[in-house]
């Protein structure tokens, strides 16, 4: 039920993300952050089965800093992505696989986002989206949504999506986060 | 050959370890790395082999080996073996944030691979490790700097300035007689590159100096304000020597 929702304007990538965590029937958390910089320029927003999401990402993250420092030379966002869904994927042939979508977003000289979901679809997509929000958010970023973009248009379709959230989802998200991914790395928005 | 160096985990009669003793003769047949630590600042420099006309220096790897975002570590000795150990270290340090949620402290990766390098004395069928290493870093959260030393044996120990490597010992005596309590950045990068130019023949082209600052990443200081460095305590060297001639003749 976790809402993750991705898109990318001319130089940043947006990552939406509901605040609620709930377990069954209760509300846990209201301050939930879905969203891991994994290093300077690439940030992982998560959902799924709580515990493997955390513990997947912090894996992906602890690898792909590792390679950062053994080879002087931080991966793109492209090999991330590519990186996660091979996790992804040979996870799911085994016996307990991980139960976790992810977006990835990164900004290597141009904005980039990455739809991967826990079967290791990876696709490029100017705009994403995760779970049930999909439903209710694609077709208005399919009618909203353009190539050239400024932060504040792309903040402007971000808002008109949770509003559009916050009428038709019957449950109660607690509001979202949104990161901005730009040039200068990752960083929530007010 | 007395035969007590030809395995290692054999101890000769009078109670040595002989191929611990050759790794420390290959730390002493290294390039020099000198460390020092200031009011808030580590500072690590170590000697650049000048690279031949035809070969790529990028695929040197530098001596000056990022371990995690706060801790950087130099070495003396093989360069080979420390490319090993140094990706055991990288490693350990992820595995620490993954395990406990936080980076490792400058502690923890020295005991680590001081730790790692004691096994390599005693297992069979290896060799320990060539080479002397120095860490520095700043502790997550702290202001304090910290200067650790490692040997092939397993040693480790805490230093206000250390050098490992060829001519150690002038290097020693040097920050011995110019270290003092409480430096600045500038006068902490001053002296390392100072002790390093005590080792190194041809001044500055040899020579690499890291600068460790808390939460932050290391700066690797560019070529060009090194030079300036470098000429400034060249300078001064000069002008000492000047006076002390020109004292020499007054006292003709």
């Amino acid at each position: 039920m976790d809402i993750l929702l991705g898109i990318r304007t001319q130089n940043e990538v947006l990552l939406i993300t509901s605040r609620s965590l709930a377990r069954g029937i209760s509300v846990l958390k209201s301050d939930d952050v879905k969203v891991l910089e994994c290093n300077k320029h690439t940030a992982l927003a998560f959902s799924g089965e709580p515990g493997d999401t955390t513990n997947f990402v912090e894996f992906i993250r602890a690898n792909v800093r590792l390679y950062g420092f053994q080879n002087k030379q931080e991966l793109t966002t492209h090999a991330v992505a590519s990186y996660a869904r091979k996790e992804l994927a040979t996870s799911l042939r085994s016996r307990k696989p991980y139960q976790v979508n992810i977006l990835v977003a990164g900004h290597n000289g141009t904005p980039e986002l990455h739809w991967i979901d826990y079967l290791g679809t990876n696709v490029t997509l100017p705009y994403a989206a995760h779970g049930y929000a999909s439903y209710y958010v694609l077709s208005t970023l399919d009618r909203w949504w353009t190539e050239t973009l400024t932060l504040e248009e792309g903040l402007e379709l971000a808002r008109k999506c949770i509003d559009e959230l916050e009428k038709r989802m019957p449950i109660d998200f607690k509001g979202c986060n949104i990161h901005v991914v730009d040039q200068n790395g990752v960083r929530l928005h007010e | 050959m007395s035969g007590y160096d030809r395995a290692l985990s054999v101890f000769s009669p009078d109670g040595h370890v002989f191929q611990v003793e050759y790794a420390l003769e290959a730390v002493k047949r290294g390039t020099c790395a000198v460390g020092v630590k200031g009011r808030d600042v580590v500072v690590l420099g170590c000697e650049r082999r000048s690279a031949l006309k035809l070969h790529d220096p990028r695929t040197t790897p530098s001596k000056l080996c990022a371990v995690d975002d706060h801790i950087t570590l130099c070495f003396a000795g093989l360069n080979a073996d420390a490319r090993v150990l140094v990706d055991r270290a990288r490693l350990e340090a992820q595995n620490h944030r993954i395990n406990l949620a936080d980076p490792a402290s400058v502690e923890y990766i020295t005991k680590h691979i001081a730790g790692l390098q004691q096994r390599y004395t005693q297992s069979g069928g290896v060799r320990p490790f060539g080479i002397s290493t120095l860490i520095g870093g700043f502790d997550p959260q702290s202001d304090k700097p910290n200067l650790y030393h490692t040997e092939p044996s397993g040693i480790f120990s805490s230093w206000k300035a250390n050098a490992i490597g060829r001519s150690s010992k002038t290097v020693h005596e040097l920050l011995d007689k110019l270290w003092e309590e409480d430096m600045d950045e500038q006068k902490t990068v001053e002296l390392a590159v100072k002790s390093l130019l005590e080792v190194v023949q041809t001044g500055n082209q040899n020579i690499e100096v890291a600068v460790l600052r808390p939460n932050k990443e290391m700066e690797v200081l560019a070529d060009d304000y090194l030079d300036e460095i470098v000429r400034r305590i060249e300078d001064e060297k000069a002008k000492e020597a000047e006076e002390k001639q020109s004292r020499r003749r007054h006292d003709d």
